[in-house]
């Protein structure tokens, strides 16, 4: 039977990140992936971070497939059907190469960067899908199982970056399995729109680009964020809640996705628009307190596979690329000293996890999760109060503006206590300090 | 707290919406399947009619669940929401099930 240095499992960012270290520092790579090309089955919203992308190749702004480079970040607080309050941050440094953060199409990113995956050496297999591990006597993971026939195959490490769903780690119970409370659901929409049509609504020039990130009640009291995405001739929207939340809410993740683009601040940016995709996808939110082990004897796990999100800052895909990058090269160094993939010598992984911005931004929002579902107020009372109090002072009504604000202040008061409003402060300061 | 909410979300087609997309059809093959049958007759809540983002699973007037799989999406929603554990839940074998133009 042929074997393999490694064997990657799934061709995302995490996977190709593995993927492509490994096969550029000469291992034997196999990379396995379900879908009929690498991309057909991932789903993002999405926003490519620059850094961790470069830190694996370098130039990929020459031959990468980048929608538009962000030149403008919007962050909304919706109500339900009338109100948003927002606030934009546009910097011309954000329009000056090298971009910081592009939007992508995933299907069309994904198979560039399976082709790196490719022209680096590794043998990369489509639409075969793992559905088990082979293991020793000792208990070793020496390889993987497929669904095709004779589909075992060897390999001295497996790295595990099947999604997040994580299917292949807790059946083989290499990690617990996931939880409801720690995942959101996601479900998008891609519109087309012609693009100067969508280059005017935005107020942008060409290749730039607009993310505008949505809170508030526009999750119904759910704990979850709206997105709205532009990328060349078309807009991502969508829109994510915990699983628990919405299934305590008893609505349906398409109606709300529908709600928020009938929102009188959505529905003109999109008038007119061409729905050519609908797509939904699990997000891993539980954060830091959630992740599994990351390490056992013949393997690792990487990307939304492990857990690493993080959902306060809606990064994801670059802890994935960081992540599959960190395993790779503690492999790399296993492979050139002759030593085997131990769980011992594969902690190099962690410690690299360890002393970079993946745990140390993980750990700095652990409480979050927690934060959010013991204390819907922050996800529904305050953002209600706030445009409530917004449409207050804005209404030119003759009122007179001390008697508007001793009644904003009453609300506060009303809807939360004096000690409800100091607790909460301490709470939020506790989270996300 | 806050007052409760009046406003009530728009009703959805959500087969529409999955009209757009491309799937590969494992036809005979479904990915997913129910445990035991009886089981979800007697839950009240059935989650997975609601959370599921493809509408899969629909309630039927004796209490049954109907499950279509052909428009998943393979998100895997139902799996998790179903506290009786009784969704037997797998991927498409390779190539098949849904094919995001975009993703």
């Amino acid at each position: 039977m042929e074997k393999f240095d490694v064997i990657v499992v799934g061709a995302g960012p995490s996977g190709n990140g593995a993927a492509y270290t490994l096969a550029k520092a000469g291992l034997k790579v196999l990379q396995l992936e379900r879908g009929e090309s690498p991309g057909t089955k991932n789903v993002q919203g999405a926003i490519l971070y620059s850094d961790a992308l470069e830190k694996l190749i370098p130039d990929f702004r020459d031959s990468a497939p980048l929608e538009r480079h962000v030149a403008e970040q919007r962050m909304w607080l919706m109500d339900e059907n009338q109100s948003c309050t927002g606030a934009s941050y546009r910097d011309a440094r954000f329009s000056q190469e090298p971009f910081n953060r592009y939007t992508i199409i995933r299907s069309r990113f994904d198979r560039w960067f399976s082709e790196q995956v490719k022209a680096a050496g590794a043998l990369v297999v489509c639409e075969t899908t793992v559905t088990g591990l082979l293991r020793d006597d000792a208990g070793k993971v020496i390889g993987v199982r497929t669904e095709r026939e004779q589909g075992d195959i060897l390999a001295d490490c497996v790295i595990l970056a099947d999604g997040a769903n994580a299917l292949v780690g807790s059946r083989a119970g290499l990690r617990p399995p996931i939880d409801g409370k720690d995942m959101a659901l996601a479900v998008k929409e891609v519109l087309f729109l012609p693009k100067e049509t969508l280059e005017a609504r935005f107020n942008v020039g060409n290749k730039q680009g607009v993310v505008i990130e949505i809170a508030g009640n526009i999750t119904h009291g759910m704990a979850g964020t709206g997105f709205l995405y532009t990328n060349k001739d078309s807009i991502s929207i969508g829109i994510g809640c915990m699983l628990n939340d919405l299934k305590r809410q008893q609505l349906t993740p398409y109606q709300l996705l529908e709600g928020l683009k009938q929102h009188p601040s959505v529905a003109p940016l999109i008038a007119g628009a061409e729905m050519k995709e609908y797509s939904a996808h699990l997000i891993p939110e539980g954060g830091y307190k959630a992740l599994p082990q990351l390490v056992g004897d013949g393997w690792m796990i990487v990307g939304d596979s492990a857990g690493f999100v993080n959902a306060v800052h809606r990064e994801g895909s670059n802890l994935a690329m960081t992540s599959g990058r960190f395993a790779a090269e503690c492999l790399i160094e296993l492979h050139q000293a002759g030593k085997p993939a131990t769980a011992a010598n594969l902690s190099g992984y962690k410690q690299r996890l360890d002393d970079s911005f993946v745990m140390a931004d993980l750990k700095k929002y652990q409480h979050v999760p927690d934060l959010l579902n013991d204390q819907p107020q922050f996800l529904n009372l305050y953002p209600r109060l706030v445009s409530d109090a917004a449409r207050d002072m804005l209404i030119v009504d003759g009122q007179t503006k001390r008697a508007k604000q001793q009644h904003i202040m009453a609300q506060f008061r009303n809807k939360r206590s004096l000690l409800g409003l100091l607790g909460d402060a301490y709470r939020f300061w506790r989270a996300f300090r | 707290m806050t007052a409760a909410v009046e406003f009530t979300l728009p009703a959805v087609n959500v087969e529409e919406k999955l009209f757009q997309n491309r799937y590969r059809i494992d036809t005979g093959r479904p990915h997913i399947k129910v445990h035991n049958a009886d089981t979800c007759t007697t839950c009240e809540l059935k989650p997975c009619t609601v959370c599921c983002p493809a509408g899969c699973w629909r309630a039927e007037a004796d209490g049954k669940i109907e499950l279509v799989v052909d428009g998943c999406l393979e998100c895997g929603t139902c799996r998790l929401v179903c506290d009786e554990d009784n969704v037997d839940w797998n991927y498409p074998r390779g190539g098949f099930g849904i094919l995001f133009k975009f993703g």
